[in-house]
């Protein structure tokens, strides 16, 4: 299924920075437990994680650092900031609000949801 | 890694991609370097899973996303890097070269219209000699209309603001003529050397163009204000040799051309030079843009062995500043050099790389200059009450206060971005907040000094 794009927008910051509070990584592997986390449902195009990354860096969110990786390549790996990670709380906290308001309207509607359309199908990142 | 029979191939077919990716501009070269990673290892576990190298080539391509929305977004991240292709024009296509040659003759008449403005009050008998305070008042009224006009027409600036800019001027004309000043009085004076600091901000608001709400379209008017300055330098030096020369050659001829030069030349080549400047500036970017920071990072570290030499010596020497009436007004100067090599740094520097040893001269810098200044005020707290307070030392002193609070804010904002406790977002957020304290500063001086002290 398609998420809209911006809905995809909206909800890599908090994706982004929840995948770091597990560990420190790089962009491939970010992009790959995202995959893995929703379960294929939430396709980003890969470059545009970039510009992502490169915003939370500028806002202080997240640090970078070059490292050889193990392939023998250059490889920039970010890390999550103080700052950052009061950052994920408060969206956390936000899109807690949003979910438990589409969840009460949901219940409220009897909608018959179907399977493949669930609840979990815009992930919440549950990391820290 | 792939089988050696393709590497060669995928080689190439990365070095294309790269070179591709290479030509936008939003995109660097670091940037490019953190997406051929992903690029390569994208490929590596395709070629894993069984696909060909070729194959895995164009999947991982493909996944990466078309290269014109993957530059935009690059480009909606580093606003800073656009800045230089905002608005020059790609010479490759015609429709833009058009532009170009349209901004070029609107520029060009925009300067001419500022020649005739400064000359038209001439026609109504007030002369260059012999009103001068007319001239000096009204100096900013000769120019800054025409250059707000020129970026309202190129930022198509809506009617709302540009009501709100005339405004601004009308009011700015009036407090200008109205007041009944003493002839060569200190707060006509005054009046003339703070109108175009306030009026300056409504350049800025024309030049953002709506972006004046953003830090980053702020920090676009700083950097535009410095080239600015730039190439107005340097076409001056260039209108010097070439008056210089004109003297010369027709007093060969026994002809005098110095009623000309004064009457004519000068002051319309003032005026018409700052349009110009600024079309050069807003065409040129990308040539100038180089020039700025290396004057700064030259300049930067003189002038911090200077201050700490000079602190040394007050220290070891344990003199006292003597602080003349005037001196005051040098150290403003020195706290607006300062400011500027300041400004200029942090506007060319780019915000994610980490701190280093130029930042580190800078804080120097700033602090040496702040406990100069300091020393200064000291001395000069000391003796406020024996010299009175004259508009002229109320208007220095005010300056410096407002530079010192701006220099001493960088400073801490500063030292946290070099203990890694602050982004240097924070820096430029500061810096470009307080720029409109000079102007709402500059216009009190222009509204309240006169009546307060009696228009002496």
């Amino acid at each position: 299924m398609e998420i809209n794009k911006d809905l995809i927008a909206a909800s890599s910051t908090p994706i982004v920075l929840a995948i770091l509070a597990e560990e420190d990584s790089y962009g491939y592997a970010i992009l790959q437990r995202v995959r893995e986390l929703s379960g294929g449902r939430m396709e980003w195009t890969d470059g545009m994680l970039y510009p992502v990354l490169h915003r939370l860096e500028r806002l202080g969110h997240v640090e970078a650092r070059w490292e050889v990786a193990e392939s023998g390549r250059r490889r920039k790996y970010y890390r999550i900031t103080s700052q950052g990670r009061a950052q994920l709380a408060e969206e956390r906290r936000q899109w807690q609000a949003v979910d438990a308001t589409l969840r009460g309207i949901w219940q409220a509607l009897f909608l018959p949801v179907p399977t493949s359309h669930s609840a979990s199908a815009v992930p919440l990142p549950q990391g820290s | 890694m792939p089988a050696p029979g393709h590497g060669v191939s995928l080689e190439e077919q990365i070095d294309q991609w790269r070179s591709y990716l290479r030509r936008r501009q939003a995109i660097h070269s670091v940037d490019v370097a953190e997406l051929e990673d992903h690029l390569r290892e994208q490929v590596a576990v395709l070629v894993d899973a069984g696909l060909a190298t070729d194959e895995a080539f164009l999947v991982a391509v493909k996944r990466m996303g078309d290269l014109d929305t993957l530059s935009r977004e690059f480009a909606r991240e580093h606003s800073d890097r656009l800045w230089k292709q905002l608005v020059v024009a790609p010479s490759d296509s015609g429709a833009s070269r058009a532009a170009a040659r349209t901004d070029a003759i609107v520029a060009f008449c925009l300067a001419v219209a500022a020649a005739v403005v400064i000359k038209a009050p001439a026609l109504f008998g007030v002369q260059l000699d012999e009103d001068a305070g007319f001239y000096a008042r009204n100096l900013s009224f000769f120019v800054l209309p025409l250059l707000t006009g020129y970026f309202a027409w190129k930022r198509r600036l809506d009617p709302g603001t540009l009501r709100w800019l005339a405004v601004a001027f009308v009011a700015a004309a009036v407090f200008a003529n109205v007041y009944p000043f003493a002839p060569d009085g200190s707060t006509e004076v005054l009046t003339a050397l703070h109108l175009p600091i306030a009026l300056w901000l409504v350049v800025g608001i024309a030049y953002a163009g709506g972006r004046w709400g953003q830090v980053g379209g702020r920090m676009d008017f700083i950097r535009f204000s410095g080239e600015l300055f730039i190439y107005y330098v340097l076409i001056a030096l260039g209108g010097g040799v070439l008056t210089a020369f004109m003297a010369m050659m027709f007093e060969s001829i026994g002809i005098d051309v110095e009623p000309f030069f004064a009457s004519w030349l000068l002051p319309c080549g003032a005026v018409g030079a700052v349009v110009i400047a600024s079309w050069l500036v807003e065409a040129k970017q990308s040539v100038i843009e180089n020039m700025a920071p290396v004057l700064t990072s030259l300049f930067t570290p003189l002038f911090a062995a200077v201050l700490v030499t000079f602190l040394g010596a007050l220290l070891w020497t344990g003199r006292g500043v003597d602080i003349e009436r005037d001196m005051l007004l040098a150290y403003d100067l020195l706290l607006v050099v300062v400011l500027g090599l300041l400004l200029y740094s942090v506007s060319a520097r780019d915000p994610r790389s980490s701190p280093g040893v130029f930042d580190v001269m800078q804080v120097v810098l700033v602090v040496s200059a702040l406990l100069a200044d300091a020393v200064a005020l000291w001395a000069i707290a000391a003796r406020i009450t024996e010299f009175g307070f004259s508009p002229n030392r109320v208007a220095v002193l005010g300056v410096n206060l407002i530079l010192l609070v701006n220099l001493a804010w960088s400073a801490v904002l500063y030292i946290r971005f070099l203990r890694g406790r602050g982004s240097f977002t924070g820096l430029e957020r500061w810096q470009t907040d307080y720029l409109p304290v000079y102007a709402v500063w500059a216009a009190i001086v222009v509204i309240v000094f006169p009546p307060v002290f009696g228009y002496i």
